[in-house]
């Protein structure tokens, strides 16, 4: 609780850390670690753990097993109030019965700080999420992105060394939303604690991350920046939960450094190969696939798939294409405007180079999970 | 729900006549208090105020009137406390034991009166509680603790339980949590509990006839006593007083009450 | 989302360790409840089989005694016209209560709430200022040329003061059920064809059933234990059981036989209570769907 050392960041060490609820495995096996002063985002579908976790290094929820360290020291078994971490929710959780300003108070108040510094800290707090004209206002008073500012502001207020945010924009509209997102952002600068954050919206996520972890049913698949994860996923569950995603499945040959996938009598291939046995899947990006009429020639890659447009849509500065293969599975393009145009039902090529595509072990619980 | 005038009229009337079953028997005691003959006969004569006099007088009426404020007090306060603990921990429970011992909380208040009184009787004869203090407020404590676990529950099952986890988030351990928010959040039902238990207590009469004796006796019982022995119009002014005392109480807390929730919102 | 997680539950429910909190909660109440309840009962159960001797020779006399069956018969049928008499007045009452605007309802539920927070002594005591022989009613009477009606100490006193006692207990429960009923289904009815007379026999009054039942089984069984009014109001045609249990013990000291009433009559509230139990429950469930 010494507020000279909190000013910093602190780090967190989640080491091998399970949580079973009855048979249920809610976490199974978490490692990772969160520097001081990173903004991490715990990223995933409903179910998968990362609130979990976040209650976890919050003390709401204790651990199975595994050990979990904040700022290098066990916090196994120390109470939720004693662990000095802020933490901001989703449905607010402000307290109804107190005003604006005696909500950012309460965390100052328990900590014994006199009422000169508790009132200058309370509107330094409140000035930082640009509500500072609010502190007599009642919580009922006050819109959902009001709100759930000074709910970040109490949270803020008594400089933890860790914030800890769940799903804090789920309840709130998309352009609310997006430019919290930037506000949640400054505000981690100009504090240097570390962020970490809960949401299941990838988008959300890459714009307020320096890193990721990508849960799925219990475990993290992936930990990175947004462009690793992006450019590199790990697994399939990761490619298609980050951006857009075009999964080619087919007649698996390997030999040598390269891999053929044989899809409904045409094949593609791939410089590469997967090791170990699991059957490997094609991932690739929108930007890497480019489309052509039949017999044309491409622009990119050796690789052609014939297809029929399913889908056309207009997006402004690009034109989206959901392509339906031979096989009957999709496949989805962007191109720019500047290129040629597709109606529904033309019969397309889909092409791209073998290095952009991702060789991947197939996983059917991928798609299960996703939808 | 349209209706035709006919039916509109019919229904208003027969409530009319309800609303006057319900309360123009209780005012008939207003005029009966200042009667100047010692008769609970209709029409009163006359007009005194010697039945007020009696009553703040004479030591049996006036004393009664202390022992059940007494009791009724202890009772409000011992009941609250016991109440709104066990409301909380039921709250907190499993449903199915919470289920369980709800319910076993609530037989006082079904329990026939007399079976009840005749059993506390025979258990105060052997302990020597009958006609003392803390005979009377064990009793009514029971009876009343029902009240309090309604309304409290009533308050527990509307407040978000989630607040108790940002308070622990702010640094607020159990008892912080519950003191500077649980408590200030389910305070109208704790309020309101505490009203039923006092208003129990000052009320209750059957198991107070029987654990009652010439030393320490309640209003009600004092009351009862005054009925069947003679025709005294003092409980006419005890019952105008309560009638008065309940009537403002009632209607005070219900616009102190609306005038909150209209500064809430 | 989080709410849809199986996680996101409270942090109480996290600390195995201390699920023993709550039960320490309710124990001094617990503790209370059987010192002042459960061991008095006990000992009215243990006396009604002991005094004078062990044996069932109390039971025997109260169900031989014809005198103890017609009092019992009795007490059923008081309660019974109790409830029905609250039934048929509390119904529209707490109709009304839903039908009409904020400022009409303060006042019906004034009405209502003031004479049940008035002490139940001073009620009775006006009962017995407007029914005596030299009460309101009969002055009125007579002085309306008609000759007076005997009322106190009569079975019909009895039940209209106990009706007007107990009936807060009904219209509350029937308009808590009444209010959430939806009025488009009587609309929606009678745009099907039925009349409003229809609409009300085959929709509404299904609807409001449950709290029908609520109220009607708890004023049933208060009347059962009633003691006051019938002791003030009735005379010895309109005696109760609890005031036959009461005369057993204080003035005949027989407290086996007063005993022995007593558990028939706990054993019968406690009988209809289970009996109960099942619609109240569904009334519940009904309450939850809307």
């Amino acid at each position: 609780m010494n507020p000279v050392q909190a000013s910093k960041g602190a780090a967190i060490d989640l080491e091998s850390i399970s949580k079973a609820y009855g048979g249920f495995k809610a976490l199974d096996g978490v490692s990772l670690r969160i520097e001081p002063g990173e903004f991490m985002t715990l990223l995933g579908p409903s179910g998968s753990g990362k609130t979990t976790t976040l209650n976890v290094i919050a003390g709401f929820t204790d651990v199975t097993s595994g050990k979990l360290l904040v700022g290098e020291k066990s916090v196994v078994g120390v109470p939720a109030h004693k662990r000095n971490i802020g933490v901001v929710f989703q449905h607010y959780a402000l307290f109804p019965h107190m005003s604006v300003g005696r909500n950012v108070a309460y965390p100052l108040t328990l900590r014994g700080i006199d009422q000169a510094t508790r009132q200058a800290r309370v509107a330094r707090a409140l000035d930082m999420v640009k509500m500072g004209d609010f502190a007599h206002r009642y919580p009922s008073e006050l819109s959902g992105g009001q709100q759930q500012r000074v709910a970040l502001a109490r949270a803020i207020v008594f400089d933890p060394p860790l914030l800890l945010m769940d799903e804090p924009l789920g309840a709130l509209d998309k352009k609310l939303r997006e430019w919290l997102q930037l506000e949640i952002k400054r505000i981690h600068r100009e504090l240097g604690t570390t962020f970490v954050y809960v949401t299941h919206d990838q988008e959300e996520a890459l714009v307020l991350s320096d890193r990721i972890a990508v849960f799925n049913r219990g475990r993290i698949e992936q930990v990175g920046t947004g462009r690793q994860l992006y450019d590199e996923p790990a697994t399939l569950f990761v490619g298609r939960f980050i951006g857009d995603s075009t999964v080619l499945r087919g007649q698996a040959r390997s030999d040598g450094n390269s891999t053929a996938l044989s899809i409904a009598g045409e094949t593609v291939t791939a410089p590469r190969r997967l090791a170990g046995e699991a059957s490997p899947v094609m991932l690739l990006r929108p930007e890497k696939l480019s489309l052509c009429r039949p017999g044309q020639n491409a622009a990119n890659g050796a690789n052609r798939l014939s297809g029929t447009i399913a889908e056309a849509i207009y997006l402004g500065s690009e034109s989206k294409y959901e392509v339906k293969l031979a096989d009957g599975s999709g496949a989805i393009v962007r191109s720019a405007l500047t290129g040629e145009s597709f109606g529904l039902g033309d019969k397309v090529e889909l092409c791209f180079d073998g290095t952009d595509a991702k060789l991947l072990a197939d996983d059917s619980t991928a798609d299960t999970t996703l939808t | 729900m349209e209706m035709k005038p006919l039916t509109r009229v019919l229904l208003g009337l027969v409530c009319l006549l309800v609303a006057i079953w319900l309360v123009a028997p209780t005012l008939v005691v207003v005029p009966m208090s200042f009667n100047e003959n010692k008769s609970l006969a209709f029409p009163p004569q006359g007009f005194s105020w010697q039945w007020y006099e009696n009553f703040a007088t004479n030591p049996d009426w006036s004393n009664s009137f202390l022992n059940s404020l007494k009791v009724a007090s202890i009772v409000a306060v011992l009941a609250t406390v016991l109440g709104t603990l066990a409301a909380f921990g039921l709250d907190r429970m499993k449903a199915r034991p919470a289920n369980l011992l709800r319910m076993l909380m609530l037989t006082p208040m079904v329990v026939p009166g007399v079976v009840l009184a005749i059993g506390i009787y025979a258990v105060y004869l052997d302990t020597q509680l009958v006609g003392t203090l803390l005979g009377f407020v064990l009793a009514h404590t029971i009876l009343a603790l029902p009240f309090v676990l309604i309304a409290v529950s009533a308050s527990l099952e509307v407040f978000d339980r989630r607040l108790e986890t940002a308070a622990a988030s702010l640094g607020a351990g159990a008892l912080t949590t519950f003191r500077t928010v649980t408590l200030p959040l389910i305070a109208p039902g704790v309020a309101s509990g505490m009203l039923f238990a006092f208003a129990t207590s000052f009320d209750e009469i059957v198991v107070s006839l029987f654990i009652t004796n010439p030393y320490l006796k309640t209003l009600p019982v004092q009351i009862f006593a005054s009925i069947t022995r003679d025709a005294d119009p003092t409980v006419a002014a005890v019952g105008t007083i309560l009638l008065f005392a309940t009537t403002i109480l009632i209607g005070g807390g219900m616009l102190l009450l609306g005038r909150e929730r209209k500064g809430r919102q | 989302m989080s709410a849809s997680d199986p996680i996101a539950q409270p942090a109480a429910d996290a600390r195995p360790g201390r699920a023993w909190r709550p039960f320490a909660l309710t124990a001094p109440a617990i503790i209370l409840l059987i010192a002042v309840i459960g061991y008095p009962l006990l000992t009215i159960v243990l006396r009604s089989l002991s005094e004078p001797e062990w044996g069932l020779q109390n039971y025997a006399w109260f169900f031989g005694a014809p005198v103890n069956l017609t009092v019992l018969q009795r007490t059923f049928t008081i309660s019974a016209w109790v409830t029905l008499v609250c039934v048929i007045a509390a119904y529209p009452y707490a109709y009304l209560m839903t039908a009409v605007g904020p400022r009409v309802r303060l006042v019906l539920v004034l009405c209502v709430l003031i004479p049940f927070w008035v002490s139940g002594v001073v009620r009775t005591l006006s009962w017995v200022i407007l029914l005596q022989d030299s009460g309101v009613i009969n002055s009125l009477l007579r002085s309306a040329g008609f000759s007076g009606v005997k009322l106190i100490r009569t079975q019909t006193g009895v039940v209209i003061g106990m009706a007007q006692v107990l009936l807060p207990f009904m219209i509350l429960p029937l308009y808590s059920v009444m209010q959430g009923i939806d009025l488009r289904l009587m609309r929606a009815a009678q745009s099907l064809g039925a009349r409003p007379s229809r609409a009300f026999f085959t929709v509404y009054l299904p609807l409001s059933l449950p709290g029908v039942y609520a109220g009607a089984i708890i004023v049933f069984i208060l009347s059962l234990g009633f003691y006051i009014t019938p002791a003030l109001l009735g005379g010895p045609r309109s005696t109760m059981l609890s005031t036959l249990v009461q005369t057993q013990v204080l003035s005949l000291l027989q407290w086996g036989r007063g005993g022995a009433m007593g558990v028939v009559l706990l054993v019968t509230t406690f009988v209809l209570l289970a009996l109960a139990a099942p619609v109240m429950r569904s009334r519940h469930r009904e309450a939850g769907r809307r």
